[in-house]
């Protein structure tokens, strides 16, 4: 937002966008479902009706009135983990797709407009982040780092995660590096930092908007996936942890099926609606893409 | 031959980066963690096999760093991954050989599926926009590319396995002693289905967007208007005309692709005990036998590697602009 105040052209443009953002059906069901998670994690605590933690249920209960999704081995409340653990997910989601776009955006933008060996460099780094696949890295990382946390995590995750966004953003700055009005920033003399922030990264706001989406998807995918193998802090309230916890305990097995798929649709749900805001600044950026 | 000397060196360059991941790792963390790894298993493995442990991850050793690297280098390409902690006296190298045939064949038939299906759907639902089935498609296609991969195995184990007991809950083969030639082939492909199936539903939903997007930014290029007032068949402009120039970003994107794909296989094994190479990393973390781990990590980053340089293969065949300049 900040940007926007610096180049007032871009306000009306962007203006716009936002105004089809909200009309585009697509980006309408993934604020919508955006939205009530954001809801339930703010509220979980009066939205739950017992703590997350406490163990003071019988175990292995079906669906009641009482339970909604029934108890754990341990006699916690499955309903009330479940809302709890949109808090972490939804934070996982989030602070990981910034940190991941963060690094995209300086990669990107730095080999895209700084060219030469520095573009080799960092492009041939950026490659390397991409072809190497993502979970099996993320899986030997965790495995090596003692510290069990959210933080590390999203640490993992992040560095991981960004490789993709770099590149598009690179070539984005390829295209915009020959407009005009930055040969008449580079004329006048400002400085690269200043170009590079001032002039191109404002036109590009939406890609990088885009790509966080992007990368929060793949980080909430990501978190469940290495919290289900018992990799992340498995005495956390998050959906991951849930699922973990289900499978360890052969819930399907016992006929809990509440149990095991509450929490994954729980995570399609975020996933998606994290996949369709991307898909939708991507048609609205692109008009090619608009219906006609 | 510019184009694939450059993939090539990219190859090699990529390879050099995850053996070093490999060496670098454990020796970054504070208090070397394979160190509490030989401690674990202090017992159970005889003292050469400890020592051996510990040139690995260079405890205990006096070597410069440098000399330690060009050691663990040297024992990489002679296909020296020592010995796995976990299946002790078995060695990495041959716990997973046992694993790779099977990861191979689930991951490379269900990926081919998974890319024909998905991009054939992507074609025909950009063809015809706004059609009931389009409409259908593209948003299951979200749900299907945004959910957990193991998440939608386990519901598809607990329907199709538990509840209908269509197909057998796990493993790669019935265990009945005496199976052999077609019957043996029958188990191995009967127990195939369910894990396949998981994956290709999972990784077609991406294929299918993908393939969408370019077919729909291709379809308002004006060779295609042209096509039309020619008077060509549908058919002909659908495929020979839009699909072909359409599919071409979906083969630069198949190195994210591929990775999400094995990311999905792997998961998919896990649930099923699917005795790949999935299955035998999570076995390798829950007994932390880190020497496995790192063999299966360079396995699956070389795999990777070698299914991208065919799809740059396929590239340059398909796009002759790949073969005269660079990129």
């Amino acid at each position: 937002m900040y940007f926007l105040i610096l180049v007032p052209d871009q306000v009306v443009n962007d203006m716009n966008y936002v105004k089809i953002f909200f009309k585009n059906k697509k980006s309408t069901v993934g604020i919508i479902i955006f939205l009530i998670f954001v809801v339930l994690a703010i509220f979980s605590p009066f939205i739950a009706p017992y703590s997350p933690t406490s163990m003071a249920f019988t175990p292995l209960q079906g669906p009641s009135w009482k339970h909604l999704l029934g108890t754990t081995a341990v006699g916690q409340d499955i309903f009330s983990q479940v809302i709890w653990g949109t808090r972490l997910s939804l934070m996982v989601g989030l602070i990981t797709g910034a940190i991941a776009t963060i690094i995209s955006v300086i990669m990107g933008l730095s080999s895209g407009y700084l060219g030469g060996l520095t573009d080799d460099i960092l492009m041939t780094i950026t490659n390397i982040f991409l072809v190497i696949p993502g979970l099996p890295l993320i899986i030997i990382i965790s495995a090596f780092i003692v510290v069990k946390g959210i933080w590390t995590i999203i640490f993992v995750i992040s560095i991981t995660g960004w490789a993709w966004g770099a590149r598009t953003l690179r070539s984005q700055v390829l295209t915009l590096k020959g407009r005009d009005y930055v040969n008449a920033s580079v004329v006048v003399g400002e400085s690269s930092s200043h170009i590079i922030f001032s002039d191109i990264f404002p036109n590009m706001l939406s890609l990088v908007v885009a790509n966080f989406f992007g990368a929060a998807v793949y980080a909430v995918l990501s978190e469940a996936g290495l919290e289900f193998l018992g990799l992340g802090d498995s005495s956390a309230i998050s959906w991951g942890t849930i699922l973990y916890w289900a499978q360890n305990n052969q819930a399907l097995l016992f006929g809990l099926w509440e149990w095991a798929t509450v929490p994954g649709l729980m995570i399609a749900l975020l996933g998606m609606s994290f996949a369709l805001m991307n898909f939708a600044v991507d048609e609205i950026t692109n008009p090619k893409l608009r219906k006609r | 031959m510019k184009y694939i000397l450059k993939r090539v060196i990219f190859f090699l360059i990529t390879a050099w980066a995850a053996l070093t991941i490999n060496f670098i790792l454990p020796r970054l963390m504070p208090g070397n963690p394979a160190e509490v790894m030989i401690a674990k298993f202090q017992g159970r493995l005889n003292p050469q096999a400890i020592s051996a442990l510990e040139i690995a991850f260079g405890i205990n050793t006096h070597e410069s760093m440098f000399l330690q690297y060009w050691d663990y280098l040297g024992r990489m390409l002679t296909g020296n991954f020592g010995i796995s902690v976990s299946f002790y006296p078995t060695t990495v190298g041959q716990v997973l050989s046992q694993a790779i045939p099977w990861t191979l064949g689930l991951a490379g038939i269900s990926t081919v599926i998974a890319f024909i299906i998905g991009t054939l759907l992507g074609i025909r639902v950009s063809w015809r926009r706004n059609s009931a089935s389009s409409t259908v498609t593209v948003p299951l296609a979200f749900f299907l590319n945004s959910m957990p991969y193991f998440w939608f195995a386990l519901v598809v184990e607990y329907v199709f396995a538990f509840i209908f007991g269509w197909f057998p809950l796990g493993g790669a083969y019935s265990s009945a002693s005496g199976l052999a030639g077609l019957s043996l082939v029958w188990s191995v492909l009967y127990h195939a289905i369910l894990p396949a199936g998981t994956i290709v539903i999972t990784a077609m939903g991406g294929w299918m967007l993908t393939m969408r997007n370019n077919m729909i930014s291709v379809l308002s290029d004006d060779y295609i208007t042209f096509a039309f007032a020619q008077g060509l068949p549908e058919r002909e402009i659908e495929l020979n005309y839009a699909a072909r120039n359409a599919i071409l970003p979906s083969f630069t994107g198949f190195a994210m692709a591929i990775g999400f794909v094995i990311s999905g296989v792997l998961l998919t094994e896990i649930v099923f005990s699917y005795p790949g190479v999935g299955y035998l990393l999570y076995q390798a973390v829950l007994n932390i036998d880190y020497p496995l781990m790192q063999a299966i990590f360079l396995f699956i980053t070389i795999a990777v590697l070698i299914a991208n340089f065919i799809a740059d293969m396929v590239y340059v065949f398909l796009d002759p602009r790949a073969r005269s300049s660079g990129e």
